[in-house]
C-alpha cells in the first residue's frame, strides 16, 4: 500500500533524493503528502507557495486525492526551453 | 510504399527527449514534404551569461515521462489550433556547452504566417508547462533556475 513520490531540481536537492514512497494510509491528498515531507525536510517549507504538483504525470491541485499506486511529483516552476 | 506501422513510428519520433546533440537538418528532413511552402525552425541555445553573470555550461533535468507527454500535447495543440501541416519538438537533456542547442522546434506549413505563430506558441508553452529544469554553472557555484510562477 504505497504511493511513489518524486522530487525534481531544487526540491530533489533539499530532500537528498529523487524518489521514495509513502504509506498510502498515512496521506489523503497531494497536500498531505507535501506536509509529510515538509515535516521531514523543513527547507521544503520555502517552496510551499511555489511548488507544482503532478499526480500520475498530470498537473494536480493540492486537494487532489491520492490512493495506493499513485505517482506524485513535486517540483519548482519549470525552466526548460 | 510505407506500411501503416512504419508511418506511425515516424510520427511518434517527432516528439523526443534526447541526450545527444540535436541535428536540426535531420529533423527538417524527417518532416518536410513537397506541399510545404514554409519551414520555420526555432533553436533555443545556451547563452554565456545570465543576468550579466558569466555562465560556464548548463545541465537540464526532467521528469521525463511527463515532459514527453506535455511535449506531445503541445505538438497536437499546435496542429489543431494553427493552420500548419506538421510540427517536431525535440528537447535535449543533460550537460550542454555555451552555443549548443537545447530545444528545437520545426514547423512545416503551406504558408509562413501560421508556421511562425505555431512555433512561437510551442516554445512559449514549453517554457510554461513542460517539467524540465535548467541548472546554470558559474565560476563560483551553480544554481537551479526556476521559471516564473
Amino acid at each position: 500500500m504505497s504511493i511513489r513520490v518524486l522530487f525534481f531540481a531544487s526540491l530533489a536537492d533539499i530532500a537528498g533524493m529523487r524518489e521514495t514512497t509513502v504509506d498510502a494510509a498515512a496521506v489523503t491528498d497531494v497536500n498531505s503528502v507535501f506536509d509529510h515531507f515538509a515535516h521531514r525536510f523543513p527547507a521544503l517549507e520555502n517552496y510551499r507557495s511555489s511548488v507544482l504538483f503532478a499526480l500520475n504525470s498530470e498537473f494536480a491541485r493540492p486537494r487532489s486525492s491520492v490512493r495506493d499506486g499513485d505517482e506524485i511529483a513535486f517540483f519548482p516552476p519549470v525552466s526548460g526551453g | 510504399m510505407k506500411s501503416p506501422s512504419s508511418r506511425r513510428s515516424v510520427e511518434v519520433n517527432v516528439f523526443r527527449l534526447v541526450r545527444e546533440p540535436i541535428d536540426i537538418r535531420k529533423i527538417v528532413e524527417s518532416i518536410q514534404k513537397p506541399e510545404d511552402g514554409a519551414v520555420v525552425v526555432f533553436e533555443g541555445v545556451v547563452r554565456d551569461n545570465s543576468n550579466e553573470k558569466p555562465v560556464r555550461f548548463l545541465e537540464y533535468d526532467a521528469y521525463e515521462s511527463m515532459a514527453l507527454s506535455k511535449i506531445e500535447e503541445i505538438g497536437s495543440r499546435a496542429k489543431s489550433e494553427f493552420e500548419i501541416r506538421d510540427v517536431a519538438i525535440v528537447h535535449r537533456l543533460g550537460h550542454m556547452e555555451v552555443g549548443e542547442c537545447s530545444t528545437a522546434i520545426v514547423v512545416a506549413s503551406a504558408h509562413r504566417g501560421p508556421a511562425f505563430d505555431a512555433c512561437r506558441f510551442a516554445i512559449d508553452t514549453i517554457k510554461k508547462i513542460v517539467p524540465i529544469w535548467k541548472k546554470e554553472f558559474y565560476q563560483d557555484g551553480e544554481v537551479w533556475i526556476e521559471g516564473a510562477h
